[in-house]
């Protein structure tokens, strides 16, 4: 086959219908110029003799046969895509947090995480939920919306929330509940640095709106006579 | 005890179940027993079973089956519209509605409103209990 072109060559014959070009053999012929190409070689179509191929290695016969056949796995090329955010998550949407330790809060919504997990601020001071990664699957989406410009959510990523591995070092029994009382971890400053500054202006943009810095600091919960499937959120 | 609203040409009506619900259209011709033939300024004019409407109190005075514009006529020279939304049915039905597209913020807005409200009501309670018992 001759060298592949980086860029297929739209063809010069549109159909009319499917099946059927525009042009004839002889008009074809004419508008791809093989008449130019031929005069230019003397009247003949060009012909490439086949290259001399350079002489393959000898293969060794190989030293080892598996007894079995064995059946290698089909080749997978699924590269899976980022999870698609609801047209109703946007940054600075109130989100309602459905379980976990911050279950019925309701958080500001920052950003998707290339993992597909949700970045989300209580705001710390609001109602302690601190920048966290959250589930879509486990959130109401509210319609209620925030302004969130003055925000910088660039440096948070998943690496930011992975655990640190702890090293093991104690091996001695008698030092063993000491060691234990001693290894309560303590929040890094400078997470807690970061969560002042974006909660900073956030926190702005809320006292802006009347009533909302109640709102974000209460709970959500179910009470009698409301129906989910009919509540508008 | 006896009828007070009739089936009759020119009465409005409420629509109680279907694709319509909630609509208020007008009877303009009667097709047998059970069917009438229904107008709105806003669908096709066709047959409904009585068992889907509920008349109200209002009728307007249109010949039989009139032209579209005829009705819409008709209906703004009797104010349909105002007198629905401010009888006592019409403004329910307004409450009931805003009540169900409340948005969680809103609701939660309602709640401060009550709570507020209810503190003020127990106030001016209390101090009349003062000046009673006094």
């Amino acid at each position: 086959m001759a060298a592949k072109r980086k860029i297929p060559v739209k063809t010069r014959n549109p159909d009319l219908i499917r099946g059927v070009g525009k042009y004839s053999r002889s008009k074809m012929y004419h508008k791809r110029g093989l008449w130019a190409i031929k005069a230019k070689n003397g009247g003949v179509f060009p012909r490439h003799d086949p290259q001399p191929k350079a002489p393959a290695a000898a293969e060794k016969p190989p030293k080892f046969y598996p007894a079995d056949d064995v059946k290698k796995p089909l080749l997978n090329k699924r590269k899976p895509k980022p999870t698609k955010l609801r047209a109703s998550i946007t940054p600075g949407t109130v989100l309602i947090l459905l379980a976990g330790r911050f279950m019925g809060k309701r958080v500001v919504f920052l950003k998707q995480l290339s993992s597909g997990l949700l970045l989300v601020t209580g705001p710390f001071k609001i109602n302690g939920v601190p920048l966290r990664r959250v589930n879509q699957s486990y959130v109401i989406a509210t319609s209620t919306k925030i302004d969130i410009t003055g925000v910088n959510v660039d440096k948070f990523d998943d690496k930011y929330f992975t655990k640190e591995v702890l090293k093991k070092n104690n091996k001695g029994e008698g030092q063993f509940f000491e060691a234990e009382k001693e290894d309560k971890k303590k929040l890094p400053e400078d997470k807690k640095e970061d969560q002042k500054a974006v909660d900073a202006s956030l926190i702005k943009s809320i006292e802006g709106v009347p009533d909302l810095k109640a709102y974000l600091a209460a709970r959500f919960s179910l009470k009698s006579g409301m129906k989910p499937h009919e509540l508008v959120f | 005890m006896p009828f007070k609203r009739y089936v009759e040409i020119g009465r409005v009506a409420l629509v109680n179940y279907g694709k319509d619900y909630g609509k208020l259209v007008v009877i303009v011709d009667v097709v047998d027993q059970n069917r009438a033939l229904v107008d709105a300024p806003d669908m096709v004019r066709g047959q409904m079973n009585f068992k889907r409407l509920t008349l109200t109190d209002i009728t307007i005075d249109i010949p039989r089956v009139p032209k579209k514009k005829t009705l819409i006529e008709a209906m703004e020279k009797d104010d349909v519209k105002t007198k629905w939304e401010n009888s006592s049915w019409g403004r329910k039905l307004i409450v009931q509605k805003r009540r169900a597209s409340l948005n969680d913020f809103d609701r939660f807005k309602l709640m401060l409103a009550k709570i507020k409200r209810a503190g003020v009501v127990r106030q001016e309670l209390a101090k009349l209990k003062k000046e009673n018992s006094s």
